[in-house]
């Protein structure tokens, strides 16, 4: 017999080795997944505001899933402001139509993309957002446009479910 | 060395007849050879398992009183603070031993880097040591997590949104860390799971490093090889047990300033503000002994080049042994190296002063040329040194290097004579 030859041995081997580690791997992934967001905080997925209270030129922040969101009445001039950028000037470029459904209406996640601190509103070079921690900038579309953030403030999913509430999630 | 140890007493022999354990301990603390001329850079090897067993029996009284929950954790600090017995005491020795061990690591660290103790045959023990340095941040950093104050929320958000930076899985990576979809109470319990069992990973981690350093034996100020059981050594006891315990008295000197003189001088007030997930404070910064690598995370205007640049600048650390191109060990040998060392050891506190500050203008133009300095050193100056570099002379034993020169001769002539 050759020693290259395949025998029942090495058969019997490599398929009990193989049945090992694929057992192995299944029963390790309930350890991972256990990490996972679980069923009560997927839960809280979804979020209604009464957009009511808030004049022109105010803000509230809401909480959704945990994190801090801005909800913002622009004024005519934050818009027009937002409207006449030229996108080739900006880092991630983004139509301000693109970002606010309803172009009174700013609703973006308040959490900066650069390392998930909380910027502050109506500061900052571009008159919008301002994070202290990394000196991110944004413009009042929320829009990156200076520092290390490396994209704009994201954009939840929300509706309008009518004239004076939105949905969040 | 230590086979032949006997207990004394019937039940000691008994036992060792079964399990040899009292050899093991005898032969690693009482007479293993040490050289002779070690000095008190080489105490904090010691200072550093007191440290630790200090972390560990505090923190283990700790966490009986404490809390892991975000609705709870904060008030359960104060709590220990004010109504449990010595709470108080407790806690601001293990906050304050935090800093204390980090500030004995970095100086164990310059004493490796200075005398080159990193190199063949103790590179082991250096790159094990480098993993007792990686686990030591983590588990600070978990730690300074668990009180759920504002900067602990925010120094957590910071840090494991590091992780989002990756390609593709970011996001995934990031939601899985914290259990839900931003900093919270599923983040602080697994902190607090990971905080206790870690100090025990290190544990395990300081055996290897002790077994490893006792295979070749001690490096010294001379970085010369020293024969075991030569005229270069002396028994471990009790020799440097008592001079490692006089230095560890003077080091308890220092500890007990903090714990009871400042014990708040090395923390953030912010910290003292109950964690608030709608409020990120005005100038976010780490412990003290994290601004260095902060500084270099900072120094990059891209997100994930940061992260990798920071993570680089300690494990590029690893390396070190393989970096340093040099056969002779000692700086002071070495009189080039001898000057850089010291221009590596100033840039080092150099970017931890950088850290605290403001990133913007002059403060980031520095940063980012010490960050480059800190890579350089490691790349280009370490590398090229030992090849231009021309050493002194090294001495053939511990002695020679303290002789007057008649006692030279004499020496000389002797083990001439003898030959």
């Amino acid at each position: 017999m050759s020693e290259k030859q395949v025998t029942r041995r090495n058969f019997l081997y490599v398929t009990t080795g193989a049945f090992a580690a694929a057992g192995a791997a299944s029963l390790a992934w309930p350890f991972v997944d256990q990490m996972n967001p679980d069923a009560s905080v997927k839960a809280l997925a979804s979020t209604e505001i009464d957009l009511r209270p808030i004049i022109p030129g105010q803000s509230i922040t809401v909480m959704w899933r945990g994190k801090p969101v801005f909800i913002r009445r622009r004024t005519q001039a934050e818009i027009d402001e937002a409207k006449k950028v030229n996108l080739a000037d900006l880092p991630h470029p983004e139509e301000d139509s693109d970002r606010a459904q309803n172009p009174e209406w700013l609703v973006m996640v308040g959490i900066c993309t650069h390392l998930g601190c909380v910027p502050l509103g109506q500061k900052g070079d571009y008159n919008g957002w301002f994070c202290p921690c990394h000196g991110s900038h944004y413009d009042t579309s929320g829009r990156i446009r200076k520092g290390p953030a490396p994209t704009n403030l994201e954009i939840p999913d929300y509706v309008f479910l009518n004239e004076s509430t939105i949905k969040i999630g | 060395m230590s086979e032949n140890y006997v207990p004394k007493s019937a039940v000691g022999k008994w036992f060792n007849d079964r399990l040899p354990l009292l050899n093991l301990i005898y032969g690693h603390l009482l007479p293993y050879p040490t050289p002779k001329n070690l000095n008190y850079w080489w105490t904090f090897g010691g200072i550093l398992t007191f440290c630790l067993v200090t972390q560990i029996i505090t923190g283990l009284v700790l966490a009986m009183h404490y809390v892991a929950d975000a609705d709870l954790a904060f008030a359960s600090v104060e709590h220990i603070m004010r109504d449990v017995n010595y709470g108080w005491l407790l806690r601001y020795i293990h906050s304050n031993g935090a800093s204390l061990f980090f500030m004995a690591v970095y100086i164990h660290m310059a004493r490796s880097i200075f005398y080159g103790s990193y190199k063949e045959p103790r590179e082991l023990i250096w790159i094990i040591g480098v993993f007792i340095f990686l686990l030591m941040i983590a588990t600070a950093f978990m730690g300074y997590v668990l009180p759920w104050g504002q900067m602990s929320f925010w120094g957590a958000t910071v840090i494991t949104n590091l992780f989002s930076a990756i390609p593709l899985v970011g996001e995934s990576v990031t939601n899985w860390l914290w259990g839900g979809y931003a900093v919270g109470s599923p983040l602080l319990t697994r902190f607090f799971t990971l905080h206790y069992l870690m100090p025990f990973l290190i544990f395990a981690l300081v055996i290897l490093h002790v077994w490893a350093l006792h295979v070749p034996g001690n490096n010294n100020p001379e970085g010369i090889n020293v024969v075991q059981g030569s005229q270069d050594t002396v028994p471990f006891h009790p020799h440097y047990v008592v001079k490692d315990m006089f230095a560890l008295v003077v080091f308890l000197i220092v500890f007990a300033g903090f714990v009871f003189f400042v014990p708040n001088l090395l923390g953030h007030t912010d910290n003292y503000i109950e964690a608030n997930p709608l409020q990120t404070p005005e100038h976010i910064v780490p412990e003290w002994y994290f601004l260095p690598f902060y500084a270099i995370l900072r120094a990059v205007p891209d997100k994930l080049g940061g992260v990798i640049l920071m993570i680089s600048a300690i494990a590029i650390l690893a390396f070190l042994p393989w970096l340093d191109t040099s056969k002779v060990r000692s700086a002071k040998y070495r009189p080039l190296y001898r000057q850089f060392v010291w221009l590596f050891f100033a840039n080092v506190i150099l970017l931890g002063y950088l850290g605290a500050q403001t990133a913007d203008g002059l403060f980031l133009i520095i940063g980012r040329i010490a960050t480059v300095y800190y890579f350089a050193h490691f790349i280009i100056i370490l590398p090229l040194l030992g090849y231009i570099e021309k050493t002194k002379p090294l001495p053939k034993s511990l002695s020679e290097p303290v002789l007057s020169p008649e006692e030279r001769q004499m020496k000389a002539a002797a083990s001439g004579a003898s030959a």
